[in-house]
C-alpha cells in the first residue's frame, strides 16, 4: 500500500507544469504519474519521494492536496501480465477506479499504482493470489 | 445600552414632527441653493412651500445615480467650496463615479450614526476597533473612523488586505470589534483556522459587517470562525456612506437613523410608494445632510420597512437585510434570479467557499449561465467520479434555490476575484 498525492488542476494552461516546477523546487522526486482530466479540470494523481514536503511546497503555492491511498502491485513483464493482475480483482467483483504506471529501473517486471472501491479486499484478493504488493520500504528503491 | 436614547427612542409623533421639519428645510436649502433641484421642482412647478406634510414628499421627484454621474464631480454641492471639509466617490464600475462632498456638520452626524451602531454592537470607549475596511474614496474605513473617533474609542485603522498583520493585530492589541466587508470577515475567519491561531487568542467580541450583500449562513460561518456576534451595516455613498441603518443585537432587521435619512419603498418599475412590510426599493431623503442634501435617491437596494418598536428598545424604523439590487437583478431563461440566491445555495453545501462569478451567456438564441465556485480542500477527491458529485450537488442546490439549471465550474482557490470593496458576482455577456 502507499500513500499518493492528489492535485487539482484548473483546466489553464501551464498548471500541470506548474505543479511539477512546484515539486522540483522543493527537491521532490516524482516516482510515478497521472493525469484524470474532464473538459473542465484535472486531477494530478503522484507518487512521490517525500509526501510531506510535497504537500507543503504545492500548498505553499496555492494547489489543493489531497493525500489518499492507492495499492502498488508489481506486474511481471511479460504478455498478459497486467491482465493477469487486473482479473484477480474482476473476479472478486471489486471495482478498478483507476490505474496508473511507474518508471521502474528493473526491466523484468512492471509496477502499477491501482485505485479500487475496497482496498482491504484488494489486498486480501492479491495476497490470496500471490501477487506482489510493495511496501512502503520497496517503493523507495525505486 | 443607546448612544442616544433621545434620538433613538421618539415616538411617533415626536419622530415625524421632526422628520417634516427637517424635511422642509432641506427641501428649501436644496431648491435654493442647487441648480438641479431648482430646475427638477421648476419643470413641475413645484416650490418647497408645498411640501406641508411627510406624504407630501412624493411630490418630489426622484434623483438617480445617473443625475449624480451627470453633476460629476462637485456638480450638486449646496455650500460654497470652503464649507467642504472632506470628499468621498463610490467606485464607477460603469461610467463616472459618483461624488460626495461633506461639510464638518456632514462628517458630525456620519460620526453620530456610527456611534449609535458601535454602541448597538457592544462597544465602550475603551475597545479598540480594527478598521478593515479600505480608507480612501470608499467611504468605509473613514466612516467607521469618524464614528470611532466620536464615541472616543480607539480606532486602528488598519485598512483592508495584509492577512497576516490583521491576524497579527487581532491578537497583539486583543481588539474588540472588526469592521470589514463580510467577505473579508469570512477570509479572516479561514486564515485565522488556518495559521492554527485558537480562538482563545483573540478577544473579538462582535464584527460590524456590510457594503455587500452577505446571507445568514455567511453570518453563522463568520461568527462561529471568529467567535463574535455580527452586525449588519448598510449605507451608501450618495447619500453618506456606511451607517444609515445597523442592526442591533437582536439581529432583526437595520436599524435606520430616521431622524437624519427619510425612509420610503417604492415598487421600482411604477415608481409607487409601498407600505411597511411591503418589499421594493429603498428611496433615502437626507434630513440634515448640509454639503449635498439629498432628495428622494433611488438606491435600487431591496428591502422591506418595519414599523414597530424593536425588542431593544429602539424606535427607530427597521429595514431588512438587503436582499438584491433593482439592477443585480439577472432575468435568465424569463427567470428572475438575483447572485444572493446563488450565494444561498452554495452555502447550503458543506466544505464550499463562498466565492463564486456567474458567467451569463448567450451563444446561440438560449441563455447559458456557467456558475464558477472555488474548490476547497473538503471538496476535492482524487477521483473524477466523486467531483461530479460535487458538481451535481451544486447544480441541485441551485436549482432548488433559482429554479434554474446551471453549469458549474470548479475552479483553484483564491483565483475568483476576492473583494475587499466589492465583489464582482457577475459577469454577464449577452447583448440584450
Ligand atoms: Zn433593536
Amino acid at each position: 500500500m502507499a500513500v499518493q498525492i492528489s492535485v487539482f488542476i484548473e483546466n489553464k494552461e501551464g498548471r500541470i507544469k506548474k505543479a511539477i516546477d512546484t515539486l522540483a523546487k522543493a527537491d521532490v522526486n516524482i516516482r510515478a504519474l497521472s493525469v484524470g482530466d474532464t473538459t473542465k479540470y484535472g486531477i494530478l494523481r503522484l507518487i512521490v519521494s517525500d509526501n510531506e514536503k510535497a504537500t507543503k511546497a504545492l500548498e505553499d503555492d496555492g494547489f489543493i492536496v489531497k493525500e489518499s491511498e492507492v495499492i502498488v502491485v508489481s506486474v511481471p513483464d511479460k504478455p498478459n501480465g497486467l491482465n493477469t493482475t487486473l482479473a484477480i480483482l474482476d473476479d472478486a467483483d471489486i471495482n478498478l477506479e483507476y490505474i496508473y504506471a511507474f518508471v521502474s529501473s528493473q526491466p523484468e517486471e512492471a509496477i502499477v499504482a491501482i485505485k479500487v472501491e475496497n482496498t482491504e479486499k484488494a489486498i486480501e484478493v492479491f495476497e490470496a493470489n500471490d501477487a506482489k504488493i510493495l511496501t512502503e520500504e520497496e517503493l523507495e528503491k525505486i | 445600552m443607546f448612544w442616544n436614547e433621545k434620538a433613538e427612542c421618539m415616538t411617533k409623533e415626536e419622530k415625524e414632527e421632526l422628520q417634516l421639519k427637517r424635511l422642509q428645510e432641506t427641501v428649501r436649502i436644496a431648491y435654493e441653493n442647487v441648480e438641479f433641484y431648482k430646475k427638477r421642482f421648476d419643470e413641475i412647478g413645484l416650490k418647497p412651500e408645498d411640501i406641508k406634510t411627510l406624504e407630501d414628499i412624493e411630490k418630489i421627484p426622484f434623483t438617480t445615480k445617473s443625475d449624480l454621474r451627470e453633476a460629476y464631480p462637485l456638480g450638486l454641492l449646496a455650500v460654497p467650496r470652503d464649507e467642504i471639509v472632506e470628499i468621498h466617490a463610490s467606485s464607477g464600475t460603469t461610467g463616472k463615479p459618483t461624488v460626495t462632498g461633506y461639510t464638518q456638520n456632514d462628517l458630525d452626524v456620519w460620526g453620530e450614526c456610527i456611534a449609535r451602531g458601535l454602541k448597538m454592537a457592544g462597544a465602550e470607549k475603551d475597545y479598540i476597533i480594527q478598521n478593515a475596511y479600505g480608507y480612501g474614496l470608499f467611504t468605509g474605513g473613514f466612516g467607521i473612523h469618524h464614528g470611532g473617533n466620536k464615541m472616543g474609542a480607539i480606532t486602528i485603522p488598519i485598512s483592508a488586505g495584509n492577512t497576516q498583520r490583521q491576524l497579527d493585530t487581532m491578537v497583539d492589541f486583543q481588539s474588540d470589534i472588526l469592521t470589514c466587508t463580510p467577505s473579508y470577515a469570512m477570509y479572516l475567519g479561514e486564515s485565522r483556522e488556518k495559521a492554527g491561531i485558537p480562538i482563545e487568542d483573540i478577544n473579538l467580541k462582535a464584527g460590524i459587517h456590510g457594503a455587500e450583500m452577505w446571507t445568514d449562513e455567511m453570518r453563522k460561518r463568520i461568527e462561529a470562525s471568529l467567535g463574535i456576534k455580527t452586525y449588519n451595516i448598510y449605507g451608501l455613498t450618495e447619500v453618506m456612506g456606511p451607517g444609515v441603518a445597523q442592526e442591533c443585537g437582536e439581529q432583526n432587521g437595520m436599524h435606520l437613523q430616521d431622524d437624519h435619512f427619510y425612509p420610503e419603498i417604492i415598487n421600482s418599475e411604477t415608481g409607487e410608494t409601498l407600505d411597511y412590510g411591503e418589499k421594493g426599493e429603498l428611496v433615502l431623503t437626507s434630513l440634515t445632510k448640509t454639503g449635498m442634501p439629498i432628495l428622494r435617491f433611488r438606491t435600487k437596494d431591496l428591502t422591506s420597512l418595519i414599523a414597530d418598536k424593536c425588542e431593544c428598545g429602539r424606535t427607530t424604523v427597521r429595514m431588512t437585510r438587503i436582499t438584491g439590487r433593482s439592477d443585480d437583478m439577472l432575468k435568465i431563461k424569463g427567470v428572475m434570479v438575483f447572485p444572493s440566491q446563488i450565494e444561498k445555495a452554495l452555502l447550503k453545501i458543506e466544505g464550499i467557499s463562498p466565492n463564486y462569478l456567474i458567467h451569463v451567456t448567450r451563444p446561440d438564441i438560449l441563455d447559458e449561465v456557467e456558475v464558477k465556485v472555488e474548490a476547497s480542500k473538503e471538496l476535492f477527491s482524487d477521483e473524477i467520479k466523486e467531483m461530479e458529485i460535487v458538481e451535481k450537488q451544486i447544480q441541485a442546490s441551485i436549482r432548488s434555490e433559482t429554479g434554474l439549471r446551471v453549469d458549474v465550474t470548479l475552479c483553484e482557490p483564491e483565483t475568483l476575484p476576492r473583494s475587499e470593496g466589492k465583489a464582482v458576482r457577475v459577469i454577464d455577456e449577452r447583448n440584450l
